[in-house]
């Protein structure tokens, strides 16, 4: 076989050789040592989180059960032999999607509004004072690390019931999670229009409103209504700890067995989580295809 | 310096011998009035019909403002409360690490079936996809609460929760870093001889395996913080204790916990993106908040 090919002398292929072996001991002693790792991991979390395997195949029937039931009125009917029985509460429904429709959105302007001023101040390549860059940093971090329904439930407290801390909850973790984005995009933006513009005579303001911005916004559009769409979809949960929207009744239903409720509530939620994905996908498209174009 | 008089900008003589790039400068600005009007209207619009009057807002911030001068200094209370929320932290840990890997285990032969260059047949795809899309459609919590009616309160609910709402994630983000993959290598498997699992096997997994890698740290950071609240509707972990201090209204150990969540979260935010950084041999580029 090696009649065509060129070999190295045996003397000084073989430190290569062995060097070659050395390399993937080394690299094979990693992986196994990772997977120990790992698999050690796997069994301490799994005494802690109480995993326990036989009851769930012994009790795995009770979730296709559960399926099952959701989708049987109390006359033991399928639901869609009665539609209106099932969707009995269509109305008040359709209300309350619609209010955690308005809690998203608000929620996500709010936010959005907030990031916009904030991600300049956080922009490593616009930070004018590093002190004002790390606070504006931090916070960003304290509002998106803390998970919204922890907000919600301060504001909860503050506030009282209703749709108002659920917007604000959403609008604070819209703030952090934004700030983060909107930021990294400034960051990536061209500096030359940044220098020419300041060049000129403008303040830092100016340089920023007709150097950076022009790059930058139809990014921030996109990034906006990708948040609107998570946005949507915490919207609907929301409501478990009383911040508005659909998922008040939803925890009602569970709570209290109201079986094909359950599967109307979740039905009407993934509709509207469906049409939301299609609708703010067609405005991304259009909003990249403008991009391009110009 | 030099006179400014004779150098005054002539924005009409400009606006007469560019009219074209003038005038669309002031037809841009007309829009983006128009544009700022309906934001706010449809703000406006929003706070209207959700009855939310201004007086309610002034009042929730003073009251915001007390709770967080109550707040202060956080405080734990007595030693005993610090190990059992040590424990529930680490129950929360264990439901992100289990539940993310599990729905990675679970994900990844679903994922093969909904990849267009893996599974040409395009029913499969179809039904494939629409399926995940539901099942990640379905709220983790909601998951939650149908998980604890099938094995009952406690942390392994949590875990399932996760692994429910993460296979539908893992199943789209797999299947889509599948159909980016190259396919030169895979053809060359083929011509080498190989079949089409071969080509699967050799041409497309080493390829993206660094990837899935860093999608499953980058879940497992992010359900971190989705395991600290699942904890609301009773499937274990730190959003238990959390809600309880919150509704007995024990401000100092809410700070507390918010505190020791902020910490966690930091400190695997950190070892995430080291063990990132030596999978794929690069500085993350962009992580996607949540």
């Amino acid at each position: 076989m090696s009649h065509g090919l060129l070999t190295l002398p045996e003397t000084q292929l073989e430190p290569l050789r062995r060097a070659y072996a050395h390399a993937r001991q080394k690299r094979r002693t990693q992986i196994l040592l990772a997977m120990a790792l790992l698999l050690g991991a796997i069994i301490l979390s799994g005494i802690t989180a109480e995993v326990r395997v036989d009851t769930l195949f012994a009790h795995i029937d009770r979730l296709s059960g559960y399926i099952a039931r959701i989708f049987y009125l109390e006359n033991h009917q399928l639901v869609w032999t009665d539609p209106a029985e099932w969707f009995w509460g269509l109305k008040k429904w359709l209300r309350l999607i619609g209010e955690t429709l308005i809690i998203a959105y608000l929620g996500t302007i709010i936010g959005a509004l907030g990031a916009f001023v904030l991600c300049f101040l956080a922009a490593a390549n616009l930070a004018t004072s590093q002190v004002v860059r790390w606070f504006a940093v931090r916070f960003l971090e304290f509002c998106r690390t803390v998970p919204e329904l922890v907000f919600a439930l301060l504001f909860v407290a503050s506030f009282g019931l209703g749709p108002l801390p659920g917007i604000l909850a959403l609008a604070v973790h819209t703030l952090g999670a934004l700030g983060k984005q909107y930021s990294e995009v400034v960051e990536n933006a061209d500096m030359k229009p940044f220098e020419g513009v300041t060049a000129t005579g403008a303040t830092w303001p100016e340089s920023v409103r007709f150097a950076i911005l022009p790059q930058v916004l139809s990014n921030f559009a996109s990034y906006g209504l990708l948040r609107f769409e998570i946005n949507v979809r915490e919207s609907a949960i929301i409501g478990f700890v009383g911040a508005g929207g659909i998922g008040q009744d939803l925890l009602v239903a569970v709570r209290r067995f109201y079986y094909s409720d359950v599967s109307a509530i979740v039905l009407l939620i993934i509709a509207m989580v469906a049409i939301i994905d299609l609708a703010t996908e067609r405005v991304r498209r259009h909003l990249i295809g403008r991009e391009q174009s110009s | 310096m030099n006179n400014a008089g004779s150098e005054q900008l002539d924005l009409d003589g400009l606006m007469a011998r560019y009219p074209a790039v003038m005038a669309g400068g002031r037809r841009r600005a007309a829009r983006l009035a128009f544009a700022c009007f309906a934001l706010v209207a449809s703000v406006v619009a929003g706070f209207a019909s959700l009855d939310i009057s201004w007086s309610r807002f002034i009042t929730g911030f003073a009251e915001l403002a007390r709770i967080i001068g109550l707040m202060v200094p956080p405080d734990c209370g007595n030693t005993a409360r610090l190990l059992l929320w040590l424990k529930a932290l680490g129950e929360t840990l264990s439901i992100a690490l289990l539940g993310t890997l599990a729905a990675a285990v679970l994900a990844f032969p679903v994922s093969l079936l909904a990849a267009r260059n893996i599974t040409p047949a395009w029913p499969v795809r179809f039904t494939i996809r629409r399926g995940l899309d539901t099942i990640r459609g379905v709220n983790t919590l909601i998951w939650a609460l149908i998980w604890i009616n099938v094995i009952g309160l406690g942390p392994f609910a949590g875990v399932l929760a996760i692994m429910t709402t993460d296979f539908g994630t893992f199943g789209k983000l797999f299947s889509e870093a599948f159909e980016a993959a190259d396919p030169k290598q895979g053809e060359g498997v083929i011509a080498a001889g190989g079949g089409e699992l071969h080509r699967v096997r050799f041409g497309l997994i080493p390829q993206i395996l660094p990837v899935l890698l860093s999608q499953i740290l980058y879940l497992i950071e992010s359900n971190t913080r989705s395991a600290t609240i699942i904890g609301i509707v009773g499937a274990g972990g730190i959003g238990q204790h959390l809600t309880e201090a919150i509704r007995t209204l024990e401000w100092q150990q809410v700070a507390f916990l918010v505190l020791m969540i902020l910490v966690t979260v930091a400190v695997i935010d950190f070892v995430s993106s080291r063990v990132r950084f030596a999978i794929i041999g690069k500085p993350p580029s962009r992580g996607h908040a949540t």
